[in-house]
């Protein structure tokens, strides 16, 4: 329990909460307090519980045992409609808007203000939506169609929609994960106001930056239990870190001390439509070439080209030498360039099938004896990635949905080395992927590198780049702005790169 | 939890074997009703008359797991019927056969190019198809009815009304057919694709497989099995109305779902989709067993298909009714 005492009354309480599935304890006394105007982040590696407790909070699950108590009154919620109206609202990863309706419908879907004869009243919903929206400072209107908004304007409405009832607490689940710099500002303004009007905040992030800049306090989950409460003020992201994974983690860089191959991929001049522009870059045997840049810079739109999934305007390609046509995955298999696409669940793996067939799918018309798939020799390369890649399932029958992040992203990266492909080209590595796993990812990749893979990887994350790469090529707007090394690059001049501040040093007009 | 049984066992049997449960409930219950049920002679009826429904369902389960639907296997299955018995008079039944084949591999190639290459909606496609076969067997008949004029002196009678080794042929070709296709989705390499185009198309296409080959290969095997019910189908009557296969499409649908393919794709097998068609099959012929009227079978047929089908979804979802699904 926690340890402070303070005047005021927690926002949301939590005792003792305990919820058992058939075979596991996914939540083994859970008790943390969130007070009125408090960021409190809620940290845990994927596994941890923080997902059932969110569930348990917004009513989808019942716990076994333990209280909620919402502003010192114990509540029971049976359904996520209940704990809207017990003052708890959720912000979840995974929008949950009508695209087809208005910002105004969206906002008050279910509870519309009606005239006569059950008729809405449009005026009424539109004028009450807007104050809501000033009150956010947005740039978008009641009538607009949420399908028309960014995913980050998006987010604002379903905040709105939160600020329409009296809100105790406000649950943000990973509501950066695909927002821009620009659009995390102005999230995290919200979050201040939010804070100002009294109401408590539990904030589920990875992104330790964003931690350590808006919450005051952290609770840790790990194995289902509560393992504390750290003042953010007095804590370090290693104290966090230790907490969530009972261990040390090494965050230095690690660049290359291998000798370097011949060029495997080169491209030149690469352009398709309005989305990138004149791309040109090498990548060596054993080498890894970070692409850093904001969301929307072109980088993934280069990976799909090379996956021969989009089809360039100009340029070439250069595979070891020879100038390559790619116009299919089919031909970007054949010609040894794999690609772990930036969003595992949708484009990496079938979740409903098991991690042995997931991972030898691209191959699976050549593991055959006669007209069958061999079993025998299917999880042959099952084995041996599982004990190279350390993936952690009980068994290959386990189905890739049940795994977590980083083990999926493990399967994933299994199957394209199964390939043994030339060029590996790794989108957001470590996209929604815990700390303790991350850095297995990172270590996994460096370790490719020194045994003569060329690896592209794309990311989001600045300490991810620096970490990984040997040459860091910054993008903005569909241009490459600068190419570092790792020893030259510095935070600041990869900022300035890609906001598109920096001397585009030859590269582009 | 001492003792074989806790709560939690017996709910994680019935969310695996709901519908069998469901069967074996239905089953007593009929043989309580009325004992010649469960007699060999009944059952292997039962089979027989299964076989024309069980033979399409298999190439629907390929379809449906690969995430798509096929409407059109009734009309097409008429057509298929039809033209074969208009052909045997005129070009002898030897050939035939092989043209009603070819004929009805064209349509199947023609609804695995629309869907399959051109992208375009299943339901939509097999939908229009269902209607335009339907014309075009009209056409193609001149709303005729199809009679073989000598029907006692040809041997194209063989693959309806014979057997051989004591089982009826209808059977034999649907244990051979559902023994090959069984193997084909669960052991080769194409089998494993049609999952993965169905679990996730994406994810397939992003795993060098080539999603549109895949599917259009999923209807030209719906289509070889439409044409194996047609022939059946021909030679059991010698001759046939232009409306034979109608509404065949949904009952076809029903035993694939019933046997627990999903709809949205990527999960199914063949096994479950021949659970599926004789389920369908015993509770048709328990009902009139029963002394029900013909035609208020077709209304507790789907009654019963309902309340399958959701006492399998409730058992998945440990409760009967769910806020979310």
């Amino acid at each position: 329990m926690s340890e402070q005492v303070s005047a005021s009354v927690p926002a949301l309480r939590l005792e003792a909460i305990v919820k058992t599935f058939p075979g596991v304890r996914a939540l083994d006394g859970v008790s943390f307090d969130v007070m009125p105007g408090e960021v409190h982040a809620l940290m845990g590696e994927n596994g941890a519980g923080k997902s059932t407790l969110m569930k348990v909070l917004g009513g989808i699950h019942q716990p076994d045992s333990g209280r909620i108590i919402v502003s010192e009154t114990p509540v029971k919620m049976s359904s996520p409609l209940e704990a809207k109206h017990k003052g708890i609202v959720f912000i979840h990863q995974e929008l949950s808007l009508a695209k087809e309706l208005t910002v105004a419908e969206n906002i008050y879907l279910g509870e519309l203000p009606r005239k006569r004869f059950g008729l809405v009243d449009w005026q009424a919903l539109f004028d009450k939506t807007n104050t809501i929206l000033q009150r956010l400072k947005v740039g978008f209107d009641a009538r607009t169609r949420v399908g028309d908004l960014s995913i980050a304007n998006q987010q604002m409405v379903e905040i709105a929609r939160a600020l329409t009832h009296e809100a105790k607490a406000v649950i943000f689940d990973e509501p950066t994960a695909s927002l821009t710099d620009a659009e995390k500002t102005v999230l995290f303004e919200v979050i201040d106001d939010l804070k100002s009007h009294g109401v408590g905040i539990i904030y589920i992030s990875h992104r330790m930056e964003e931690i350590f800049k808006i919450t005051d306090r952290i609770s840790v989950l790990r194995d289902g239990q509560y393992r504390g409460t750290l003042e953010t003020a007095e804590t370090t992201e290693e104290d966090i870190t230790q907490l969530m994974i009972g261990r040390k983690l090494d965050l230095t860089r690690h660049a290359s001390d291998h000798e370097l191959g011949e060029v495997a991929l080169e491209v030149k001049g690469l352009s398709c439509g309005s989305l990138y522009k004149d791309i040109s870059f090498k990548v060596r045997a054993g080498e890894v070439v970070g692409f850093y840049g904001l969301v929307g810079a072109g980088r993934t739109e280069i990976a799909e080209t090379l996956f021969g999934l989009r089809t360039p305007t100009g340029g070439c390609i250069v595979l070891e030498g020879q100038e390559v046509e790619i116009s299919s995955p089919v031909d970007a298999i054949n010609l040894g360039i794999s690609l772990v696409p930036e969003n595992r669940k949708e484009q990496g793996l079938v979740l409903g099938m098991n991690c042995r067939d997931n991972m030898t799918l691209p191959q699976v018309s050549d593991l055959t004896a006669g007209p069958f798939v061999s079993d025998g020799a299917e999880i042959a390369i099952f084995d041996h990635y599982y004990d190279k890649l350390e993936i952690k399932t009980p068994s290959w029958k386990q189905q890739a949905g049940n795994l977590s992040g980083g083990n999926q992203q493990k399967i994933v990266i299994g199957k394209w080395l199964s390939m043994h492909p030339k060029v590996l080209i790794v989108d957001e590595p470590t996209r929604g992927i815990d700390v303790g796993s991350k850095s297995e990812i990172h270590k996994l990749i460096r370790d490719l590198a020194s045994q003569g893979y060329a690896v592209v990887v794309i990311s989001s994350e600045m300490p991810e780049v620096l970490q990984v790469s040997d040459r860091i090529v910054a993008m903005y707007s569909g241009r490459i702005m600068r190419e570092f090394t790792s020893e030259e690059v510095t935070e600041d001049s990869l900022i300035q790169a890609i906001s598109g501040l920096g001397d585009n040093s030859g590269q582009a007009a | 939890m001492a003792g074989g049984f806790s709560r939690s066992n017996i709910g994680g049997l019935l969310a695996k074997q709901g519908i069998l449960i469901a069967f074996v409930i239905f089953m007593i219950g009929f043989t309580i009703a009325n004992e010649r049920f469960l007699a060999p002679e009944n059952v292997m009826g039962v089979v027989r008359s299964s076989a024309i429904l069980g033979v399409m369902a298999l190439g629907v389960t390929f379809v449906v797991i690969s995430g798509n639907l096929d409407l059109s296997v009734g009309s097409m299955m008429s057509f298929s019927t039809i033209v074969v018995l208009d052909l045997h008079d005129k070009i002898g039944p030897a050939l035939a056969i092989p043209a009603m084949f070819a004929m009805t591999l064209c349509l199947g190639a023609f609804i695995g190019f629309l869907v399959g290459y051109l992208k375009l909606n299943s339901l939509i496609v097999t939908l229009g198809m269902l209607s335009a076969i339907h014309g075009l067997t009209l056409t193609y008949s001149g709303g005729k009815n199809m009679d073989i004029a000598d029907k006692d002196g040809t041997w194209f009678a063989v693959f309806g009304q014979s057997s051989a080794l004591g089982i009826p042929v209808p059977i034999l070709i649907f244990g051979l057919l559902a023994a090959v296709l069984g193997m084909v989705l669960a052991k080769t390499p194409f089998g494993r694709k049609v999952y993965a185009v169905g679990g996730n198309g994406v994810a397939a296409t992003f795993s060098g497989i080539r999603r549109a080959r895949v599917v259009f290969t999923c209807y030209l095997l719906s289509a070889f099995c439409v044409a194996t019910a047609g022939l059946i189908q021909a030679s059991r009557s010698l001759g046939s109305q232009n409306t034979v296969g109608q509404g065949l499409e949904l009952e076809v649908l029903a035993a694939v779902i019933l046997g627990g393919a999903s709809l949205l794709g990527g999960s199914g097998t063949i096994f479950k989709t021949i659970v599926g068609v004789l389920i369908l099959g015993f509770i048709q012929n328990g009902l009139l067993l029963v002394g029900l009227q013909f035609y208020a079978q077709y209304v507790v047929t789907w009654v019963i298909i309902i309340l399958a089908v959701w006492l399998d979804i409730a058992a998945k979802r440990g409760r009967l009714l769910s806020p979310i699904a």
